[in-house]
């Protein structure tokens, strides 16, 4: 798996390369300009139940319970489970469905609060020492801080690292590739030494010898800041990647940086490498040394239509009303897009009624001009561009075609699960087809035909289990009676041997008794056939 | 208040079918020049008639399809469909000839398939096909270069031939054709053909006067004018250098191999870079994309598959050129292609 070779040319500092790729605008220095601000405390919050890939925890609050800053609303009980916390203290005057941050603006449970305006935090004691506490016991600490990969995906962080294997390196991930984000260009910048002491923990909890923190070369303040603070942190070293999209997708940095694949449909892990976003570094290390639960994140509000773009300190469900109201968004036209995420991966907002949540990177503002909507699709011809942009080496417009003409086995064919739905394809493509739109409703049919297909399968098990049974059973209950028969049968020869009376005798002699009677009977009918059939003998002369 | 919804990218680069299409016709300029220069000002007429036909066929099929016509015109394939068959057929050749050509591209080979993107064969060289096997000697009758024709025709002069056969002075066709010897002349390939069929030596034929220094008297630049044009598209990154490269190296290889052997017997390779359609198939025919293979590696085969079918009809065929037939059956075989040449996916066991 990782030959010596490979550690040596990374230890040389070695980067390699990804095919594909694209340069977007990107549009950085929007909002990379001034220090990470304190958003000033709502009026209220929404707070979903569920923020990261996994299950809800159990809610533990009540309708007008007053509760702290810090406090947790669910509890982590299920195995994927993760707890939320209150953001600020106030009163819980909902539980109930609402509208969240999705893609397809669906609803789930989300708790209201109305906030008191004080801002009292839950009691918190961190460690100082942590690595004298048990593995276990740091890891349910991070549990218990409701920390998800703050990067995006939103996995537990620590599920992430329960999963005890052979780590080469731990990867800390601060590329932010996408354009318009500066949410963790400007926390490397203000909190390396946080960052760093997070990473040092992550090391810690993955049994990993060394890590690479890997900038792209486009945050210069960020790349100073860390070279500095890098000086006390000897397990890591620093890694400047080209700027180009998608070098911080977790595949493509891992490729950059160690030259490895990560194995179709495997995890990082797989190849002995343990990735985490440098928010979730941050996260950690307060969550461990101060003990203080994840209630706030950073965020990057910017675009053309906000006046004061920049990053933000955002409690975990304010409303996107209250931070675009913050930034001074105006609307600029009908066309309006509210985008969470980048231009690259962010999906539309139907309105500003959902909460910031976990995994909110980023609110993009953008006017018509900069992000012009897109135009109407025209026909594929095949030109190619997508496939020379794919960092995945997939060949988006084979993809395609099959992805409209449903053909599954053809798109299993050409691995559309590699896809990763960075959305270079579809920057390129001349005929401004939305290709990753096609892919992920393919993705979703073929998962759902999955699931389809399982329960079908379940359904065939069980009946086939009821036919089994079925037949078990008829065959247990012949076998009963012949047992129940034989039972008899002995019972009777034991009797007779024992000198009763024989109960067969009695039979056997009314079975002769009827023979002797059906006998005579038979008897009688023969003579009477003998005569009718000489008449009819002399009918048959008649006839002819 | 609500958004506007929309999916992932919203970013986009502003490069459209159309822009790309106008980019293939501007870079065919510097060849349309040197037509112009050396064989008159038939071609232009040609490209008029071709134009007007492909506009007037897409705006049938579409109707007839049910579709918006505007929405077809606007990507501008027909278009330069209509521009590649009229630069490819010879600059006098009568006004039906180029309007069956067009109209058979445009309504047969790309609309009965389904339109833009739809098509198996490339339309203007299955054009280019059906009218040299149908019309063979329409479709061979290239005027001589203008250095050593005996007659000098202005613009009108090529109109009349073009529509009724004759100049205004009453010549028709295989007059002015006709060199200082009072033969016709074929195109240089061919007349090498001929040559080399009559046990003649290469560097005997090559006397001819239709010869140049580096290969026929005006196709060497018209040759060396798509060429430009063909590096103006890698430069501009609307075509890669998988197809051109290929089909050049597949033409060049075997052409030198031969060449080596028996230097007096063939053609030698510089002769057939700047021969022909040689430069306008590798850079701008064989690069549609839409009927050539999907991935880079599978596209450098297509080209090369090209090339060689061109140096082994060249050679040995019963066509003194061949671009169009081999665009054709490379065509048939990007199926294949595509199938063994699917690039490995990240994380199927590839090398970074």
């Amino acid at each position: 798996m990782s030959s010596s070779a490979n550690i040596k040319a990374i230890e040389a500092g070695q980067i390699w390369s990804f095919p594909g790729s694209i340069h977007p605008p990107e549009r950085k220095d929007l909002s990379n300009q001034t220090a990470i601000a304190d958003m000033p405390l709502a009026d209220s919050y929404v707070v979903p139940v569920k923020q990261h890939s996994g299950a809800a925890g159990e809610i533990c609050i009540t309708v007008g319970e007053r509760v702290l800053r810090g406090q947790p609303l669910t509890k982590s009980g299920v195995s994927m489970g993760l707890p939320v916390h209150a953001p600020t203290s106030g009163t819980v005057t909902a539980i109930g469905p609402g509208r969240i941050a999705h893609p397809s603006g669906m609803a789930d449970i989300v708790i209201r609060i109305a906030a008191d305006g004080q801002d009292e935090a839950i009691a918190h004691t961190g460690l100082t020492d942590y690595e004298q506490v048990a593995r276990a016991d740091l890891l349910e600490r991070i549990r218990a801080a409701g920390i998800a990969g703050l990067g995006g995906a939103g996995f537990p962080t620590a599920q992430k690292l329960a999963l005890q294997r052979p780590i080469d390196y731990l990867i800390i991930n601060g590329v932010e590739c996408e354009p318009y984000i500066s949410a963790d260009d400007r926390l490397m910048r203000e909190h390396a030494k946080t960052i760093l002491d997070g990473a040092k923990i992550l090391l810690h909890l993955a049994d990993a010898k060394k890590g690479l923190v890997a900038v792209e070369d486009n945050k210069p303040e960020a790349i100073a800041a860390l070279k500095e603070a890098l000086a006390d942190y000897p397990q890591f070293s620093l890694r400047v990647v080209p700027t180009k999209y998608p070098s911080g997708g977790e595949k493509q940095l891992i490729q950059l940086l160690t030259g490895r694949q990560v194995p179709s449909r495997g995890l990082p892990i797989d190849i002995g490498l343990l990735m985490q976003n440098v928010g979730t570094a941050y996260a950690v290390s307060r969550a461990i040394r101060d003990g203080e639960p994840l209630t706030q994140r950073v965020v990057t509000v910017t675009g053309e239509a906000v006046r004061r773009p920049g990053n933000y300190w955002v409690r975990i469900g304010t409303p996107v009303a209250e931070v675009l109201r913050e930034a001074g968004f105006e609307r600029q036209s009908d066309e309006q897009r509210i985008i969470m995420g980048g231009p690259m991966m962010g999906f539309t907002l139907p309105d500003t009624n959902v909460p910031v949540v976990k995994i909110t990177n980023c609110l993009l503002l953008p006017n018509v001009s900069e992000l012009a909507p897109a135009q109407q699709e025209m026909p594929c011809i095949r030109c190619g561009a997508c496939a020379d942009v794919c960092p995945a080496q997939l060949l988006p417009q084979q993809l395609q075609w099959l992805a409209k003409a449903k053909d599954y086995d053809g798109l299993e064919q050409q691995n559309l699960f590699d896809c990763i739905e960075c959305g270079a394809c579809a920057y390129v493509c001349p005929s401004e087809i939305p290709l990753v739109h096609y892919y992920r409703k393919a993705k979703a049919e073929v998962r759902n035909m999955a699931r389809e297909k399982a329960k079908a399968e379940i359904a065939r098990e069980r009946f086939e289990a009821r036919q089994e049974r079925l037949e078990r059973e008829k065959e247990e209950r012949l076998e009963r009676h012949r047992k129940a028969a034989e039972a008899r049968k002995k019972a009777q020869a034991e009797q007779v041997k024992s000198g009763g009376d024989n109960p067969q005798d009695a039979v056997q002699a009314a079975i002769a008794r009827a023979k002797a009677r059906k006998a005579a009977q038979q008897k009688a009918a023969a003579e009477q056939a003998t005569t009718e059939g000489k008449n009819e003998a002399k009918d048959g002369e008649n006839n002819a | 208040m609500t958004f506007k919804l929309a999916a992932s990218p919203h970013s986009h680069q502003r490069r459209t079918t159309q822009q790309v299409m106008r980019w293939v016709y501007m870079a065919l300029i510097p060849g349309l020049l040197a037509l112009i220069y050396f064989f008159g000002w038939g071609v232009i007429w040609q490209l008029g008639l071709a134009i007007i036909t492909a506009w007037v066929a897409e705006a049938a099929c579409m109707s007839l399809r049910g579709r918006p016509i505007g929405f077809a015109w606007r990507d501008h394939t027909a278009l330069v469909t209509a521009i590649l068959l009229a630069i490819s057929i010879p600059g006098l050749a009568p006004w039906w000839l180029i309007v069956i050509g067009t109209a058979f591209a445009v309504i047969v080979v790309k609309h009965v398939y389904g339109g833009v993107g739809q098509n198996i064969f490339n339309p203007a060289m299955a054009g280019y096909v059906l009218l040299l096997i149908s019309f063979p000697v329409q479709m061979t009758s290239w005027p001589l270069p203008q250095q050593i024709s005996q007659f000098e025709l202005s613009f009108l002069d090529s109109a009349s031939v073009i529509f009724t056969g004759f100049t205004p002075a009453g010549y028709n066709l295989e007059q002015l054709r006709m060199g200082a010897d009072g033969l016709t002349m074929a195109t240089p390939l061919d007349s090498l053909r001929t040559a080399l069929n009559h046990q003649l030596t290469v560097g005997e034929a090559l006397q001819q006067p239709i010869f140049g220094e580096l290969a026929g008297l005006g196709w060497q630049w018209v040759n060396l004018a798509f060429l430009l044009g063909g590096l103006v598209l890698l430069k501009q990154r609307i075509i890669s250098w998988h197809i051109p490269g290929g089909m050049l190296l597949g033409l060049m290889i075997p052409a030198t191999l031969a060449w080596l052997f028996a230097p007096d017997q063939t053609v030698s390779p510089l002769m057939h870079l700047l021969s022909g359609a040689t430069m306008l198939g590798a850079f701008f025919i064989a690069t549609d994309p839409v009927t050539a293979a999907t991935s880079n590696r599978g596209r450098f085969y297509f080209g090369a598959l090209i090339g060689f079918i061109v140096f082994a009809i060249r050679t040995w065929g019963g066509y003194p050129d061949a671009v169009a037939f081999a665009v054709l059956l490379a065509n048939m075989t990007v199926p294949v292609i595509d199938k063994y040449t699917q690039p490995v996916a990240y994380g199927h066991g590839g090398r970074s």
